[in-house]
């Protein structure tokens, strides 16, 4: 119900949602719970494991019990706390866990047998033979038990993430983190102040008190708008501060756009990274229950939430209220009801000695309240009277206090235990834990309004002081500054189920049992109770929890110690983490310059690391790759072909040490290489396997282009670095990538040079295999490298960039007047099969420069990279399984890579494996099928037959070893 | 996490690459033996405590850092360039 005069929302307008698909109003200002209450509707959800009914608990984050879905198909959000959510037109919540509705759920049957469903119960019921646990009784708790569950749809949303940077980051906006964003920022710091509400204000816009004589809300606001006025201060409301991590580091969800009837493009979070020279924590404190018998009937909030609801949305549960409390903060709940006109039925202060702060109400020092009375709806509770007396009074709201938990979480978040305060009785951050990160107010164990604009202040300053800025603490408002004065109660002795963990369903006596049972370390206790888990990670029960735990065990508190607090601290929606990542997001895209054209031609792609490369160009009339990939081999044989070769990995170096860092990092020798010529080069590894291949071209005295393969470019960048700055740094060289600069196309086939004659500006003259030199077409200066990994006569030329996309199409047009065309990745590889030529299916890095059969390129004149690793017996010789070629013996069998070698007779197994293949083709110069593998001693096996067993395709073919290189075995088609 | 690059300053730990022990600059003579090369590629100390590791700025300048730093407080005490290293 509301109450008139009472609340900050705008009672003018009127907003309309769904809750469990029946209209209902609230007001601009409320939130999911607020409003709910507001219309009369307490319950807002079932337990976790009882089904038992729940309405809200608090009015905040922590919040327990009211767990709502909102939204619906890929849209739908589960677990949202009604506390968080903020009503707009077109809204839309449903309930949880429960079925078929909320006010009658078959499931909450079983409370009934709450006896046999106590801690660990599962462990010790559900046993059975074999797989009974995972097909039976698994899927059926599953299905009885939980929270709210995902739509199954691909989530619609949209999620960002951002970073930011500050000086000073303050997390939380009340009146200490106003006041230490205020010191900090007119100090000059820059500073960001995260406040996990829509307004700033914390506990004051929950309070009925005044800040500098005006009402504390309104102090804030004014506050607010004032450091929203400064330039080096940027005000970020509901984001949450969710982790603190190394080097100031902080994670934060911003609920940017969830709150919106129209979002626009607003997303609907965003997950800010925010890094800070300084933080102050300002978090507040959380309120804590006292367990009873059926403490947990909706309309038994705490005490703080419940006058927030008054003060702030202006609605209770009900006419007639309660307060049960062992602080003097549980008054002021009495008071403010009292005040609101309610009729406040008792005031129970187990404490006997205190004294009534809150007025002219009934008051009860000395007892407590053993039950609470109702089924869906509070409707009693009973007192016991210090002499054991009872008594039975007739409520709708009971606000229960046992005292407030300073909101440390984050000080703990890099692995340090908070420290107990038995002045306050809770714990209260360890300073010092998260270097830059000091803590103020009531995060830090200080709960009067006046300590935490003191200690805002004070420590904002500080701040500000330790990066350099000159600082004077802003002057202090006047405000409240009453004793917190408590005496600790966990829960009262009584028969019954008594509620710690309301999220997770767990009682006084499912902690006592975990003990009786030798779960006796808080870590055991949760996991085996469940306490502290789920969505609210027991923020208003777990000190509760290890307070009876410690009592059980005979421990103190500090010894038996808490469970450990880790990031983050409210649920961050995993969609929010790695926003931008779905889809084409996922990882960057490299696109050729002939990419358009390509793609023009339909032919389709396939990814090489980022890069995107086409496989085959389709022509009219081919019904499968095949049949483009063997005309393209053909064409290439026959006529001349072009690819994009420009994801090959270039790096260009200057200076006149490149020789000697080449030899250094190539097994073979380059500083003997002459300027315009171009040399195939092995790379190793530090332990002797082989790292990459490619051709380095020396363009003149002082200028080198080294290419790498497709894949190891990033590698191979890394390793030239590391080689030159920790090894060779003396060597006077600098390199670059230069694979972004260069567009490169291979023209390769026997009309290659016809096809060069007519396009460069001049005729190439003299220009044998393996030279390089510049050229010029259209007046545009280009690079020529005579290469082949097709073994035809064959050239690579380069031209900036920004020319690839003419140049290939220009180069397409002229091959294709001589009988030629593009070819794309599997005609590449046909090519290269023919030819023996290695790619990283062979290089894979179990492979030496000895397997592959290049042991001759390891110059014995000079050290490398890998040279002495790669002479470890083991390394070379006959044990080792060396490149061979194979195909089928009656020309006909198939061939697959990955399949393992036997020798013929042996059975199949992989004690019996001989080796294996690395590459397959069809091969259409041949007219057979072709394949790469790695054979033992495979180099004197030629004209041998062994066995290929593919066993996860079924197939086996009976082959021939060969030489690696099938076709033109002496090379005379790329060199004449 | 966050590296002080001394080229770039400090910068999230994203855009650096990890390597491993800063063992890995004290490449042995090719004479130095079995013993000294399998020290060399394949035996690493795991310290509780300080430590001194090769990070590569590969998304900044591309320099070779040793970054000191402690693996049980995660304090970073500061990065060097290897190349400079040398120098001493």
């Amino acid at each position: 119900m509301r109450i008139e005069g009472r609340g900050r929302i705008d009672r003018t307008r009127e907003v309309k949602f769904l809750f469990d698909g029946v209209v209902r109003a609230g007001h601009p200002g409320d939130t999911l719970a607020s409003a709910l209450m507001a219309s009369g509707q307490m319950l807002m959800g079932r337990s976790f494991k009882y089904h038992r009914p729940r309405g809200v608990l608090t009015a905040g984050s922590e919040e327990p019990n009211a767990l709502v879905i909102t939204g619906h198909g890929g849209r739908a959000e589960p677990n949202r706390r009604a506390t968080m959510v903020e009503i707009h037109d077109g809204l839309e919540a449903r309930s949880q866990n429960r079925w078929p509705s909320l006010d009658f759920d078959i499931l909450s049957l079983n409370d009934r047998f709450a006896p046999f469903l106590g801690a660990g119960f599962y462990y010790k019921t559900f046993m059975g033979p074999g797989k009974t646990w995972e097909k039976l009784f698994e899927p059926l708790i599953r299905g009885a038990a939980g929270l709210g569950a995902l739509s199954g749809a691909p989530n619609a949303e949209t999620y960002e993430k951002a970073w930011a940077f500050c000086d000073v980051l303050v997390i939380g906006g009340g009146p200490a983190g106003l006041m230490a964003a205020l010191s900090a920022a007119r100090a000059g710091a820059d500073v960001i102040l995260c406040e996990e509400d829509r307004d700033f204000g914390g506990r004051l816009l929950a309070e009925d008190e005044q800040v500098g004589g005006q009402p504390g809300a309104d102090w804030a606001a004014a506050l607010a708008a004032e450091l929203a006025g400064m330039d080096n201060v940027r005000l970020m409301p509901r984001t949450t501060v969710t982790g603190a991590y190394d080097q100031g580091t902080y994670g934060a969800l911003e609920r940017s756009g969830q709150h919106l009837a129209e979002p626009g493009d607003l997303p609907r979070e965003c997950f800010w990274r925010i890094v800070a020279k300084r933080a102050v924590l300002c978090a507040g404190a959380l309120e804590r229950h006292i367990a009873f018998r059926d403490n947990d009937r909706p309309g038994v909030m705490m005490a703080g939430a419940l006058r927030a609801y008054l003060n702030r949305w202006g609605t209770v549960p009900g006419r007639q209220v309660a307060v049960f409390g062992n602080n003097d903060d549980a008054h002021r709940t009495a008071r403010d009801m009292a005040a609101a006109g309610l009729e406040v039925v008792a005031l129970v202060d187990s404490r006997h000695e205190a004294e009534n702060l809150a007025g002219d109400v009934p008051f009860y020092p000395g007892w407590q309240v053993t039950r609470a009375h109702g089924g869906s709806a509070l409707e009693a509770i009973s007192l016991r009277a210090p002499d054991g007396g009872e008594r039975r009074l007739a409520v709708q709201a009971l606000g229960v206090s046992g005292g407030w938990n300073p909101t440390l979480h984050l000080t703990c978040h890099q692995g340090a235990k908070p420290l107990w305060d038995d002045r306050i009785a809770a714990f209260v951050p360890p300073e010092g834990a998260v270097p830059g990160l000091t803590s103020a107010g009531a995060a830090r164990g200080s709960f009067s309004t006046a300590a935490c604009l003191r200690e805002g202040a004070e420590v904002g300053a500080e701040a500000a002081g330790a990066l350099g800025y000159a600082t004077t603490p802003a002057a202090l408002p006047e405000a409240e500054d009453a004793p917190y004065r408590l005496r600790r109660l966990w829960a009262v002795e009584g028969k019954g189920r008594a509620w710690l963990d309301f999220q997770n369903d767990v009682t006084v006596k499912d902690v006592k049992q975990a003990a009786q049972e030798n779960f006796r370390s808080v870590e055991h206790m949760k996991r085996y109770t469940t306490q502290g888990m789920a969505t609210d990670q027991g923020k208003t029960s777990s000190v509760a929890a290890l307070a009876i735990l410690a009592d059980v065990t005979g421990r103190a508190i500090p010894e038996t110690g808490t469970t450990t607090f880790r990031p983050p601290y409210t649920p961050v929606a995993i969609a929010a983490m790695g926003a931008g990542g779905e889809g084409p997001g996922f990882a960057p895209r490299r696109l050729t310059t002939s990419h358009a054209a390509s793609a023009a031609r339909r032919a389709p792609m396939i990814e090489a690391g980022l890069w995107y490369r086409p496989s085959y160009f389709p022509q009219k009339g081919e019904r499968d790759w095949q049949v483009a990939c063997d005309r393209e081999v053909r064409m290439v044989r026959n006529s001349v072909g072009i690819c994009d070769v420009s994801t090959l990995g270039k790096i260009e170096l200057q200076g006149p040490d490149v020789g000697r860092f080449l030899d250094f990092v190539y097994t073979n020798t380059f500083s003997t290489l002459k300027p315009g010529r171009v040399r195939y080069g092995l790379m190793l590894r530090e332990d002797g396997f082989v790292m990459d291949d490619g051709t380095t071209a020396r363009l003149d005295d002082n200028r080198w282009v080294m290419t790498t393969t497709t894949a190891a470019a990033g590698q191979v960048m890394r390793h030239l670095d590391w080689v030159h700055q920790a090894l060779m740094p003396q060597l006077d060289l600098r390199f670059a990538s230069v694979t972004e600069q260069w567009a490169q196309f291979a023209v390769a086939g026997p009309k290659s040079r016809e096809l060069l004659d007519g396009l460069l500006d001049a005729p190439l003259g003299d220009f044998p295999f393996m030279a390089c030199g510049p050229v010029s077409i259209g007046g545009i200066d280009a690079r020529l490298f005579r290469i082949s990994f097709s073994g035809e006569e064959a050239y690579e030329i380069a031209v900036p960039a920004r020319y690839g996309a003419s140049l290939f199409h220009e180069l397409v047009k002229r091959a294709e007047a001589l009988g030629g065309g593009p070819y794309g990745m599997e005609a590449l590889n046909v090519l290269r099969i023919e030819k023996g030529h290695i790619t990283h299916a062979e290089i894979h890095g179990r492979t030496t420069a000895f397997d592959c059969g290049f042991e001759r390129m390891v110059s014995a004149q000079k050290d490398c990279i890998g040279k002495t690793m790669a002479a470890r017996p083991g390394l070379t010789g006959p044990e080792r399984e060396q490149m061979v070629g194979l195909r089928p013996v009656d020309g006909l069998g198939r061939l697959t890579a990955g399949a393992f070698l036997f020798n013929e007779g042996d059975p199949a197994d992989r004690i019996h494996a001989q080796g294996y293949t690395t590459s397959a083709c069809h091969s259409p110069t041949l007219g057979l099928p072709l394949a790469l593998g790695f054979l033992r001693n495979g180099r004197a096996r030629h004209g041998e037959r062994v066995r290929m067993v593919d066993h996860l395709r079924g197939v086996e073919t009976l082959c021939e070893v060969t030489d690696p290189v099938a076709y033109d075995p002496e090379g005379g088609r790329l060199r004449d | 996490m966050r590296i002080t690059c001394p080229i770039c300053g400090t910068r999230d730990r994203r855009e650096f690459y990890y390597q491993g022990a800063a063992e890995a600059l004290h490449r042995p003579d090719p004479e130095a033996g079995e013993d000294a090369w399998d020290a060399y590629l394949h035996l690493r100390d795991n310290p509780a405590g300080r430590t001194q590791d090769l990070w590569y700025h590969e998304a900044g300048c591309g320099c070779w850092l040793v970054v000191d730093r402690d693996t049980v407080t995660h304090e970073i005490y500061g990065a060097t360039l290897v190349e400079a290293r040398h120098a001493d």
